[in-house]
């Protein structure tokens, strides 16, 4: 019998059962979208068509297209190539980390984080291949056998973030459709007949809820699970090393892999509580995302803010301390140079404001939070536009210091990933149960408050609280019962 | 069982025949496997192999890459190899300027100008303006034939018309007037002799696009000489120049820097330059001392001087007024170094000039730094001339008006006078190259050669001579001026010896007939005329050591110097000499110049000038008004605001070190009749001009300005002018390094005592090339930008990727101010790729397209660039570039090329490096050190099976450089210069705290300072 914590309130309100779960989490899939969707979808589908013209526009003239030039060679393109990545840390952050650390409060966001995490990847890949000078020899990036004698430079960072993203972003797409597996059976299960059905069959790889498939989804998810948590770490352990290998003063720094690490689980949180927030509301989950998830994600977010204003404040020390006086004037240049208003929206949103989390009223403030997240949201990009842009404007020489200004389509290229990560995840709430339906099971407070209330109202359920302490054959059987229903 | 039979054989029981062998080859795609199988049918593995090789083959002929042909010589010519260059010597003179040169042609075409190092007067050295000049050659816009009235017309009917015209006229006792640029070539001036004698009554009017009238006026009252003198600067331990940029456009600056700079070696005894200025220019840059002063001050500062060097010198006391700026100490210096000193000035006020005299003659100069015994014959024109000729063509009385290489309807002081009174004269001949203002205005137009198509020979200063030659055949339908000359010239008028039969030989007959009759006595050498010429022509030039004039063609009387004009006993009166030249009224006085790059503007239509930052401003296609600092404070404006200034619009430029009072204005731009590159670039500051007793007046005038609220965008590359308080430029007095050689390099030498790495420092057992640029020599004139342009096909991106700083210069020259922001110090460094022995690009790029060569070099693979660029982010010199767009049609895409300044068509390519690749779009590119020459070097020394010597190596920009402040070698033998200038105590290396290790040095500055 499992003993209920008086101390923890529960994961999800409600009075849910199986079958509730189940369709609550589906039926927005079910039914007909409303307008909003409509607008929405309307709204990033455009943007993404702006960004699709601005890909051509770049590759058709070139990369002067953009508003970089001989000093500044990185602009718009890796402050947003970084900054998507930073995103993309969340969904793998909570799958795997969480997972291993027997979290079970993640089971309300770890779908729809896992999606943004692909979809953040893929606006992420984007730039570095549109960045380059000549994006039709990429190939030449990949160690393959060639007659040329080719070789690639392994020293380079650039080579050890085509297989860290390229890495991080299968194991995420594996784990995510993992996770889907039992979910997509599900829906085949409740879909009528048609060519959606077909699709989710195939999808499904035949997915029963056997015990078998069950124990083997749970030991590859296990699997998965201890590949993806180092992935978290390296992933942007090595995008940081971009910088940090370089001799440029401002980006020559030992404490980035960390700081980039947790400055991107800080932001990948603050996107995954933008849209969470937004989500439960339109498709009314607020039982299955609840106050007490928000709260647990503030927490992090201001463990990982706390970690990333320290990192910032250690910069600031650095610079003095080490005596260098290339560094000491980055730093200058960043705080009081032309890029000054760069400088302090980064260090206002996202080492001052996040520590107004340690009030608990406000950390479990709905709208407070979303208003802080879309300013952690910004202030991540612009910590990244600071290290990028305002360490390379003005480095050594002074005869080639100069100014960056993006041109309209930097601009619309960003717009354009935001515009492909929006549509991405209006399609797959549309397609796929935003949060996972058989996981959010193991956590369900029925049982609890069942044993707690000491009624045992009939067989079915009486087999259920006896078998509530293992998770697996708790979904087993909840699995049977929604396809019983 | 029923038998059935299909045919009469079967029935028979004859064997069914198969199609006979024959006809299945012919009709078997399958026959080629026969021989593998017995019955010769392809079995299935049979059919699959030809499947595959026939999707192959089709796959590749679908990708297969654009045919280009080839077309080989069908009888080859005897000097050509292909591959190889060939030089040939040959003189650059364009107007008044002048530089023996030594031309680099592969396969019949021009590609590169070099300096010839036999000249006594250029030796060696270009300028900016040289270089670029092969690139004019394959100007787009030049005549491509005749033309009459707009329309194009044969020779022979035009020859013939204007023959009967000038005959015509001459006989009516008409007017024909030939007006040229100086002529100094002495066989076109019998040539021109020869077509005055055949139309009698001919007027030779010879007018400079750069007035020098004043100063041979003076010199014809002070010494008898209507010319300008031999200035030896290498002679003078002071220099007192008022406003005379001779380091930059002032009549002859590759030779004047030459000789400045060998007196710029800390080392040796080191000469001072005391230069007194309205606009920041390059010489003011480099000067020891700079004292600003408005144009109108110049005569009221000379006569201070005068006052104190008379009063010394002949202990006669001149009343001055006050000077109004303080020039402590320039007399007692002046007077210190007596025959040692030069005093110079730039004005064109024939009073100035006088004065000018008289303080050299007092100061003992004449004859010691100040020569007449090989006098400059590149400027002759006086305005005096020029300004009746317009009298008399407004006034009708010109008949026929043959204008040669001169543009003064763009030039002259009064433009519209000028195209006033060409239309009133009957008949207007042009002889040019390409359209300008003048051309615009004339019946016939006879297209003339590039000096790269013509033979012609010059005599810049007095018995030093040399020769041009065509190095290319005439690309276009055009004949060079002497030929035309001659053509419409009686046969064998003007001749020499009567050797009629040169007209048939054309110029070049001349020519040679000339050189022998005249030129070959002066040496003893060549006995005969053949090896006399082809020995001439080899070097180029032709230096006799004598000292007397040729005597029959001296058309300026003695050299010989006669005493000054004024003698103070003979009433002498200084003040009563016409110095001030302030005219007008308003707060500013004009101060126009010539810029470094464009000059006079005759190289208009040439996109490598155009995109050649300025010096000092480091602007390019562009000119603006200069106002200091405190000016721009009062008026309320900052550099791009468009302003007015009298009649004129121009945007302006806040230029520290420019003289309160003043607004400095580049002449030569504003091209409204020119090729489509120099077309409207820029404002003409022609219409300010002014005459003063007859001379062009280039300063003084005054104006007001008043802000239009328009603001204007500048190209600019440098827009921070501070060092920020960083070592990149160490300098220090000649009085500190004189006590200590690593004055100013004190960083170094803390540097050296703590270096170190991690890992084992790189090794170079062969090779180890290296560089040494000499920042006290350094004059920063930019020719070195130009030279490395056009050796490495580096790709002109026009004004507007300028101004997006995306210029693609490989070589570019930092130029920092320091102390007070209305008085600078200047430095200059040439910066180029370091080929650091550590060099940070290399380790981050991820494929691997930059790495190190075993001699030193870094090495950019284009093929295999990605366009990552962060080997650009991570090169602490800033010096890689990437081809932002599609510049050169080198790509894999066309269809987006950025071309702003043609030079991808077909006749400007032709400029192109065949040994360099043209970079595409897309890729990074840099500096390789020459490595094309490196490679060539290398080859000729094998071939030879002896090692490299120190002298046959030269990158593109130290061997044009004029200062000779660039040494290439290779650092690993002892005996070459490089290895000598490493162990000076001036030694350093840029960034050297980021230990880069770069095989390039630096040498400290060092000022002719007490400190």
């Amino acid at each position: 019998m499992m003993i209920q914590s008086a101390l923890r309130n529960p994961l999800i309100k409600g009075k849910k059962t199986y079958q509730s779960i189940t369709t609550d989490i589906l039926d927005p899939m079910r039914s007909k979208p409303g307008s909003l969707w409509y607008i929405g979808i309307f709204i990033s589908a455009s943007a993404l068509l702006l960004g699709a013209f601005m890909i051509f526009w770049t590759v058709w003239n070139g990369i002067g297209t953009w508003g970089l030039n001989r000093t500044v060679g990185w602009g718009w393109g890796i402050t947003n190539f970084v900054w998507w990545i930073g995103i993309g840390h969340a969904g793998t952050f909570i799958s795997a980390i969480l997972l291993l650390f027997r979290q079970r409060w993640r089971t309300s966001i770890n779908r729809s984080a896992e999606a943004m995490t692909i979809f953040a990847v893929l606006c992420a890949a984007l730039f570095p291949i549109i960045h380059m000078g000549r994006p039709w020899l990429g190939f030449y990036i990949f160690p393959y056998p060639n007659t040329r004698g080719m070789w690639v430079n392994f020293n380079s960072p650039l080579l050890w973030d085509v297989f860290a993203i390229s890495t991080y972003f299968t194991i995420s797409l594996v784990f995510w459709y993992v996770g889907l597996i039992p979910d997509i059976g599900s829906i085949r299960d409740k879909i009528k007949d048609g060519w959606k059905k077909t699709v989710y069959k195939v999808l499904s790889l035949g997915w029963k809820g056997s015990a078998r498939h069950w124990h083997r989804h749970e030991v590859l998810s296990l699997m998965l699970a201890a590949l993806a948590a180092p992935l978290v770490l390296s992933v942007h352990s090595i995008v940081s090393m971009d910088f940090a290998t370089s001799i440029v003063p401002g980006w020559h720094t030992t404490i980035f892999p960390p700081y980039f690490v947790s400055g991107a689980i800080f932001s990948g949180f603050a996107m995954v509580l933008t849209l969470m927030i937004v989500t439960r509301k339109a498709l009314n989950l607020q039982d299955y995302i609840t106050v007490g998830h928000v709260e647990s994600m503030n927490k992090i977010i201001i463990a990982t803010g706390s970690i990333v204003g320290l990192a910032y404040i250690t910069e600031m020390f650095m610079a003095w301390y080490s005596g260098v006086e290339y560094e000491h004037y980055a730093l200058m240049n960043r705080a009081t140079g032309p890029y000054w208003w760069a400088y302090w929206i980064m260090m206002s949103c996202n080492l001052i404001t996040p520590q107004l989390l340690w009030i608990k009223k406000l950390r479990t403030n709905i709208l407070f939070t979303f208003c802080l997240s879309i300013f952690i949201n910004i202030g991540m990009w612009f910590e990244r536009f600071v290290i990028v842009v305002t360490s390379l404007h003005r480095d050594y020489l002074t005869s080639s210091w100069t100014m960056y200004k993006p041109t309209i389509v930097e601009v619309g290229l960003f717009i354009g990933t935001l515009g492909f990560f929006f549509t991405a995840f209006f399609i797959f709430i549309r397609v796929f149960p935003v949060i996972a339906i058989s996981e959010i099971k193991s956590v369900m407070k029925s049982s609890g408050e069942k044993v707690s209330g000491g009624k045992v109202p009939g067989g079915k359920a009486q087999s259920e609280i006896s078998q509530s302490g293992n998770s697996q054959s708790d979904k087993t059987q909840s699995d049977k019962s929604s396809e019983k229903e | 069982m029923k038998e059935y039979w299909k045919d009469l054989e079967a029935k028979n029981g004859n064997p069914v025949q198969l199609p006979d062998e024959s006809a299945r080859e012919d009709n078997s795609i399958f026959s080629m496997f026969d021989d593998l199988k017995e019955e010769g049918f392809a079995s299935r593995r049979d059919f699959l192999k030809l499947c595959g090789f026939s999707f192959t083959v089709a796959a590749l002929a679908s990708c297969q890459t654009k045919i280009r042909k080839a077309v080989p010589y069908a009888v080859a010519p005897l000097e050509i190899t292909p591959g190889e260059a060939n030089y040939y010597a040959s003189s650059f003179m364009d107007g008044s300027d002048y530089c023996s040169v030594v031309v680099k042609s592969r396969e019949g075409r021009p590609i590169k100008i070099e300096g010839n190092p036999a000249s006594g007067i250029s030796m060696g050295g270009t300028t900016a303006r040289v270089q670029a000049s092969v690139l004019d050659l394959y100007d787009t816009s030049r005549f491509q034939d005749p033309l009459k009235n707009g329309s194009t017309a044969g020779w022979s009917d035009v020859d013939a018309e204007i023959k009967s015209k000038l005959a015509e006229i001459s006989e009516s006792g008409g007017t024909i007037v030939l007006l040229t640029p100086t002529i100094y070539s002495p066989s076109t001036e019998a040539v021109i002799a020869g077509f005055q004698g055949t139309y009698p009554g001919l007027e030779w009017v010879q007018y400079d696009a750069h007035s020098q009238s004043g100063m041979l006026e003076a010199n014809l009252i002070s010494f008898g000489v209507k010319a300008l003198p031999d200035y030896r600067f290498d002679k003078a331990d002071l220099l007192v120049s008022f406003g005379a940029d001779f380091l930059g456009n002032w009549i002859s600056p590759v030779e004047y820097t030459k000789q400045f700079s060998s007196r710029r070696n800390p080392d040796k005894e080191m000469n001072e330059l005391i230069q007194i200025e309205s606009n920041l220019s390059l010489t003011g840059s480099n000067a020891d001392r700079r004292i600003q002063i408005k144009p109108s001050e110049e005569g009221a500062v000379l006569l201070n001087i005068y006052k104190d060097v008379a009063k010394e010198v002949e202990g006669i006391s001149v009343a001055a007024p006050a000077s109004p700026v303080d020039i402590s100490g320039v007399s007692k210096q002046l007077l210190k170094a007596k025959g040692k000193s030069l005093l110079i000035s730039a004005s064109n006020n024939k009073d100035i000039q006088l004065l000018v005299n008289e303080i050299n003659q007092l100061l003992g100069n004449i004859g010691e730094t100040i020569l007449f015994d090989n006098y400059l014959r590149t400027h002759v024109g006086l305005d005096s001339e020029m300004s009746g000729l317009v009298e008399r063509m407004k006034a009708g009385e010109v008949d026929a008006l043959l204008v040669y290489d001169v543009n003064p309807v763009y030039h002259w002081v009064d433009p519209i006078g000028f195209a006033e009174g060409m239309k009133r004269v009957g008949m207007t001949v042009y002889l040019g190259t390409a359209p300008d203002e003048t051309s615009e205005l004339a019946g016939y137009i006879c297209p003339v050669n590039h000096y790269l198509e013509s033979w012609n020979d010059a005599e810049p200063k007095k018995n030093i001579f040399s020769l041009m030659q065509p190095v290319i055949e005439p690309i276009f339908n055009t004949r060079q001026f002497q030929d035309t000359l001659l053509n419409w010239s009686l046969a064998g008028a003007g001749l020499l010896s009567g050797d009629e039969e040169d007209v048939v030989a054309g110029f070049y007959g001349f020519l040679n007939a000339y050189w022998t009759e005249k030129l070959m006595p002066l040496q003893a050498v060549h006995m005969n005329p053949e090896p006399f010429f082809d020995h001439s022509l080899r070097e180029g030039i032709f230096e006799p050591e004598i000292a007397a004039g040729l005597g029959g063609d001296d058309t300026s009387g003695s050299a010989s110097v006669v005493d000054s004009g004024f003698d103070p006993a003979s009433g002498f009166d200084p003040l009563k000499l016409d110095l001030g030249t302030g005219s007008g009224s308003g707060a500013l006085e004009f101060a126009l110049y010539e810029s470094i790059a464009m000059g006079s503007g005759r190289q208009a239509n040439n996109p490598w000038l155009h995109e050649l930052p300025d010096p000092v401003s480091r602007i390019c296609w562009d000119n603006y008004g200069l106002i200091s600092p405190k000016q721009a404070g009062e008026l309320g404006v900052s550099s791009g605001d468009i302003v007015e200034a009298g009649s004129m619009k121009m945007p302006v430029y806040v230029q520290p070190g420019q003289a309160y009072g003043t607004l400095g204005l580049a002449l030569g731009y504003g091209r409204e009749i020119c090729g489509p590159v120099g077309k409207n670039i820029g404002v003409n500051a022609q219409p300010i001009l002014r005459k003063v007793n007859d001379n062009v007046l280039y300063s003084g005038w005054k104006s007001d300005i008043s802000k239009t609220g328009e603001t204007h965008l500048f190209a600019q590359t440098q827009s921070h002018h501070s060092m920020e308080g960083r070592a990149l430029v160490r300098e220090a007095g000649l009085k500190a390094y004189k006590e200590d050689p690593a004055a100013g390099n004190e960083m170094h030498t803390h540097f050296e005592e703590h270096k170190g790495s991690l890992y084992d420092e790189r090794e170079f057992p062969h090779h180890h090339w290296g560089m040494a640029i000499d920042l006290s020599s350094c004059t920063g004139c930019a020719n070195c930008v130009i030279a490395c342009q056009a050796e490495n096909n580096i790709p002109v991106v026009g004004k507007e990727e300028v101004s997006r700083v995306h210029e693609m210069h490989w070589l570019r020259i930092d130029r920092y101010f320091s102390g007070d922001e209305e008085d600078p110090e200047v430095v200059f460094q040439p910066v180029m790729c370091q080929h650091c022995d550590n060099a940070p690009c290399e380790n981050v790029c991820p494929v691997a397209a930059t790495n190190s060569s075993s001699e030193g070099l870094n090495q950019m693979v284009y093929n295999r660039c990605i366009g990552t660029r962060y080997c650009n982010n991570n090169c602490p010199y800033k010096v890689r570039r990437f081809n932002w767009f599609n510049y050169t049609e080198a790509g894999a895409m066309s269809g987006n090329l950025r071309d702003k300044a043609e030079m991808t068509t077909d006749l400007r390519r032709m400029v192109l490096n065949p040994d360099v690749t043209v970079r595409s779009q897309g890729v990074i590119e840099k500096c390789s050190f020459c490595i094309q020459r490196i490679q060539s070097a290398k080859l000729s020394a094998k071939a030879e099976n002896r090692g490299i010597k120190d002298e046959e190596l030269q990158t593109a920009c130290s061997q044009s450089c004029p200062a000779n402040s660039i040494v290439f070698g290779d650092m690993n033998d002892p005996k070459s210069e490089i290895s000598k200038l490493m162990e000076s105590g001036r030694r350093y290396n840029l960034l050297e705290e980021v230990y880069t290790k770069p095989s390039v040095h630096y040498l400290t500055k060092i000022r002719n300072k007490n400190t």
